[in-house]
């Protein structure tokens, strides 16, 4: 192999393949400028999305205060909704505010402890045949339409509420509020999960090198480690609860009040805004303009906790290097 | 809270010694004869071991990373495992205060032995174990907690001590490890502003805030500068005359500077294991010569 001949003849060939033509280099700058445009515009295009949505909604709402129907000071102070009753048109946000703050606590008092214990469990307690079962199955539920999970509610959730308590609406805030609490299951869990795992292993080791025990390592180290992940976890589920829509419009029915009775029928803004759109509404009325002001309030309300989330994360992150 | 642990590792040592007191007067008794009071050399020996590890096999899966390891490691001297990467050493260590227990398809065979403790038994209760026989990574690894909150960490799983006794171990346990004149300003500061060898040297506080009786130390210097080893290595030399100190280097003067014994490890088994000063000037193993000075590994 290692005579002297085909180790010429090896060079020789190398030689004639280092001497051949490069790419030209004319098309590989055409290409680079190519492929850089294209994510340009893509990037744009989102861009440019995201404004148009915001510009749209704060437009339509300016509209609908700068009617004479309407003054801030009702829609921020009161709670009463009533936009279709001719006369005694009332636009009192807290209404609709009530009606989602009421679903959505219900939601998030199921979703948060189930879905923190079980990625704890996930990441730190489950065998890897339980987790490789358990984590799939949980993303499955994430992937339920949610109209699905509206008539669950309204057909299983809602019977069985009324045969546990006669005193529960066929519409009712806590029917819908478990579905949704249902769906952000697994948002709960797969983020908080991702949290638990980014936990440097070296600090598990810590924790039970100085005779730790599981729990104590996941308590006293784990957990606390994590809880910027966590947070922000959190925050991302109550406001995917808060924008929830399609359970709500089908579950919790569609009188807006200001209610603490999660036995009673509400109505959210998402689902006032269904009933808007969805309906027989001119489109140039003070209650088509409504429902602008009430998607802008639901933005703003969304928009701020997703900004917590980033803020709570960036500034309580632990750096382990 | 420091002096109860001196004097629970008194007591323990007290017990043992009357015990042994309490045979060899049973002894004199029996046989009438002054001469059995002198214990025999071998006797002495025994006593002397802090953990004695006998024909050790160890797998992880399939492959066995250990064959047949038998060393004795003395008390209250610093005893060195060196090897090329992947011989095993880490492993032992590992085993001593099964820390192996959290890598699923790890086990082992043999005997694995601290006084009259099987360390390798089913029944053992970890937890224990672990605060008797500490350990130190190679990555120092402190909690996201306060300086006061690493150390007082250990104490604060295993012991009922009030605020005033953790403050006192705290304090003991970083003066020990060299550390408290540089931190006791920032207590309650995160541990992760320290730099590196800071951290590794708290990170042995914190380790020895439980009153172990063992220290194992995992390459506790591979990722620090010449000056901060050089502060271990001080480090090391004083706690030697508590605690029984076994440390896997890869550094071959580390090991030949600080340790009374060395073990050479290759491919899972000990080639050569005896004083230090053989080890590096006499060894009796052609692979120890050579991995020693440096022509291989």
């Amino acid at each position: 192999m290692n005579t002297p001949e085909s180790t010429a003849d090896l060079n020789d060939r190398v030689r004639s393949i280092l001497a051949a033509d490069r790419r030209s280099l004319r098309g590989v700058r055409i290409r680079e400028i190519g492929v850089y445009a294209v994510l340009v515009l893509c990037g744009v295009f989102s861009l440019l999305i995201t404004i148009a949505i915001v510009g749209v909604l704060l437009t339509e709402t300016l509209n609908f205060f700068r009617s004479d129907e309407v003054t801030l000071s009702n829609f921020l102070g009161s709670g009463q909704w009533t936009p279709l009753l001719g006369s005694t048109k009332s636009f009192g946000i807290w209404a609709l505010i009530s009606g989602t703050m009421l679903v959505t606590v219900i939601a998030m008092a199921i979703a948060l402890p189930l879905g923190l214990i079980t990625a704890v469990y996930l990441s730190e307690y489950a065998p890897r045949k339980v987790r490789a079962v358990l984590k799939p199955v949980l993303e499955v539920l994430a992937g339920v339409p949610t109209v699905v999970y509206g008539f669950f509610a309204l057909v299983t959730i809602t019977p069985f509420l009324q045969w546990l308590h006669g005193g529960f609406n066929v519409f009712n805030a806590t029917s819908g509020g478990i579905a949704v609490g249902i769906l952000c299951l697994p948002t709960v869990c797969s983020l908080a999960e991702d949290a638990l795992q980014a936990v440097p292993s070296s600090l598990r080791d810590g924790a039970y090198g100085l005779g730790g025990t599981r729990f104590d390592a996941t308590v006293k180290v784990i957990l606390p480690a994590a809880l910027s992940g966590i947070i922000s976890a959190f925050l991302l589920a109550i406001a995917r609860a808060i924008g929830e829509t399609m359970i709500v419009a089908i579950a919790c029915g569609s009188r807006p009040q200001v209610t603490g009775d999660p036995r009673d029928e509400i109505q959210t803004m998402t689902g006032f805004m269904v009933q808007m759109a969805g309906g027989d509404v001119s489109n140039f009325g003070i209650e088509y303009y409504s429902m602008y002001a009430v998607a802008f309030t639901l933005f703003m309300i969304t928009l701020s906790l997703t900004m917590i989330g980033n803020v709570v994360r960036r500034r309580y992150r632990e750096a382990y290097e | 809270m420091v002096p109860r642990i001196n004097s629970m590792n008194t007591v323990t040592k007290a017990n043992t010694v009357t015990s042994k007191n309490t045979v060899t007067t049973e002894k004199e008794a029996f046989a009438g004869s002054p001469t059995i009071q002198t214990a025999t050399p071998t006797e002495i020996s025994q006593e002397q071991f802090a953990l004695e590890i006998l024909n050790l096999d160890s797998w992880y899966g399939d492959f066995q990373a250990l064959h047949g390891v038998t060393i004795k490691i003395p008390r209250n001297q610093v005893t060195a495992f060196i090897g090329p990467s992947g011989c095993g050493k880490s492993t032992l260590l590992r085993w001593c205060n099964r820390m192996n227990d959290t890598i699923a398809i790890a086990r082992a065979s043999g005997t694995l032995r601290m006084g009259d403790t099987d360390l390798l038994s089913k029944s053992i209760d970890v937890v224990d174990l672990r605060r008797r026989v500490g350990i130190v990574f190679q990555k120092a690894n402190p909690f996201p907690k306060s300086i006061f909150d690493n150390v007082a960490f250990g104490p604060r799983l295993h012991m009922k001590a009030n605020r005033s006794e953790l403050a006192d171990l705290v304090e003991w346990s970083l003066r020990k490890a060299a550390l408290w004149d540089e931190v006791k300003d920032r207590l309650n500061k995160p541990a992760l502003g320290l730099s590196g060898g800071q951290q590794q040297r708290l990170c042995i506080a914190r380790a020895i805030a439980v009153g172990p009786e063992v220290l194992l130390m995992d390459e506790p210097c591979s990722a620090l500068d010449p000056a901060s080893t050089l502060a271990i290595e001080d480090l090391m030399d004083e706690l030697r005359t508590q605690y029984t100190i076994v440390i896997v280097t890869h550094n071959m003067q580390q090991a030949s500077r600080c340790s009374d014994k060395t073990a050479f490890f290759f491919e899972g088994k000990v080639v050569e294991y005896g004083p230090t000063d053989r080890i590096f000037t006499n060894p009796e193993n052609k692979q120890t010569e050579d991995y020693v000075s440096g022509r291989f590994g």
